[in-house]
């Protein structure tokens, strides 16, 4: 679909642009944490590029996760997955859809997060609209994002103790606010 | 003879009240679209003396309790209840309200009467129009039976004080 915005970026920045990936007609770029305000910055100002949406922002724990081997796997420069777990993998992917509306294309800008340290560059400032989203991405897997002007719970209560969406929270624990003090009488 | 007149008296203002239960909609989630069919004219609940839905909790003497509740609506909700005046009923509409239905996760309470005590629960996802109105005529049983909970609360409350009057008395 838009192969073009991935080369450019490649031919733009080079080594910034860690892995590419395209899945039935979606570009993703795999961003060096550095430079992503750098690449988006340029994505949204340049003539050609003009990605003017901000579609969404969210997180991918890869706690425990496989690839898939099957014939036919798109193409990806992505690197593989590493079994013995020293780090090559981070935990943590967190990624920006954008939109443009002039072009018609579209683009996923990833960022790889690595559990002991939690930051990102906050896309707020380019795109108003990521704001509430950044705030929910940090409310479920607990990402900071760097330049949010507002950055607190926006879904949960202040009194939540983790962060719900991570793979690693027990799925049916809950944190009760209230509570009935006569339940286990008669009332 | 007094007291046979003031029980009568009871069972007069209960047979006034359970025909007219003014009812405070919690409506959170798609059960609303059902409560909404129970009260337009095809099932017609106006036809049992509830039709008359008070947006203010002062007002209205049964609570529905009408979708999900979330763990962080649960003071919110508690607070509506200690706010409606005595005596005062709850309906928890639909499995969500009554048990959490199929959340079972960190945000859903499983069932409103984790936080406040439940007459009658309707079991549906959400429930048919007939159960809300089946519902409601066994609310209204219980309501003219005085054993709805906060029925019960007020008479043993009322024990309590005469014993502690009696004792006075001593």
């Amino acid at each position: 679909m838009s192969q073009k915005t991935l080369d450019a970026l490649k031919a733009k920045f080079g080594d910034a642009i860690t892995a590419t990936e395209s899945q039935h007609g979606d570009e993703v770029a795999y961003v060096r944490r550095d430079k992503l305000t750098e690449v988006a910055t340029w994505l949204r100002d340049d003539r050609a590029m003009a990605f003017d949406m901000p579609v969404f922002v969210t997180c991918i724990d890869l706690l425990d996760w496989r690839p898939i081997k099957a014939p036919g796997q798109p193409s990806s420069t992505r690197p593989e997955w590493d079994p013995t777990g020293a780090g090559a993998t981070p935990r943590f992917e967190v990624c920006w859809q954008l939109r443009s509306l002039a072009h018609r294309h579209r683009l996923r800008l990833k960022v790889a997060v690595a559990e002991s340290d939690l930051k990102v560059p906050s896309l707020t400032p380019l795109w108003q609209a990521f704001g509430w989203q950044e705030r929910e991405t940090f409310d479920m897997y607990g990402i900071e994002f760097q330049g949010h002007h507002d950055l607190r719970r926006i879904y949960l209560y202040d009194e939540f103790i983790g962060h719900p969406l991570r793979k690693d929270y027990p799925k049916e624990k809950r944190q009760p606010l209230v509570r009935r003090s006569d339940l286990l009488g008669d009332h | 003879m007094l007291e046979l007149v003031t029980t009568k008296l009871e069972d007069v203002a209960n047979w006034g009240r359970k025909f007219s239960l003014f009812s405070y909609p919690f409506v959170t989630a798609c059960c609303g679209m059902e409560f909404m069919s129970v009260a337009a004219p095809k099932y017609d609940i106006a036809r049992f003396g509830a039709e008359f839905p008070r947006f203010s909790p002062r007002q209205s003497d049964l609570l529905m309790i009408v979708g999900t509740i979330t763990e962080k609506q649960g003071p919110a909700l508690k607070r509506i209840y200690d706010q409606m005046t005595e005596p005062k009923w709850v309906i928890a509409f639909g499995v969500c309200a009554s048990t959490g239905g199929f959340y079972q996760n960190y945000h859903a309470m499983p069932g409103a009467d984790q936080v406040i005590p439940v007459d009658v629960y309707i079991p549906g996802c959400p429930p048919r129009p007939e159960q809300v109105l089946d519902a409601l005529i066994l609310l209204q049983d219980r309501v003219a039976r005085k054993d709805g909970h906060s029925q019960l609360r007020l008479k043993r409350e009322k024990i309590v004080l005469q014993q502690a009057r009696a004792i006075e008395d001593d």
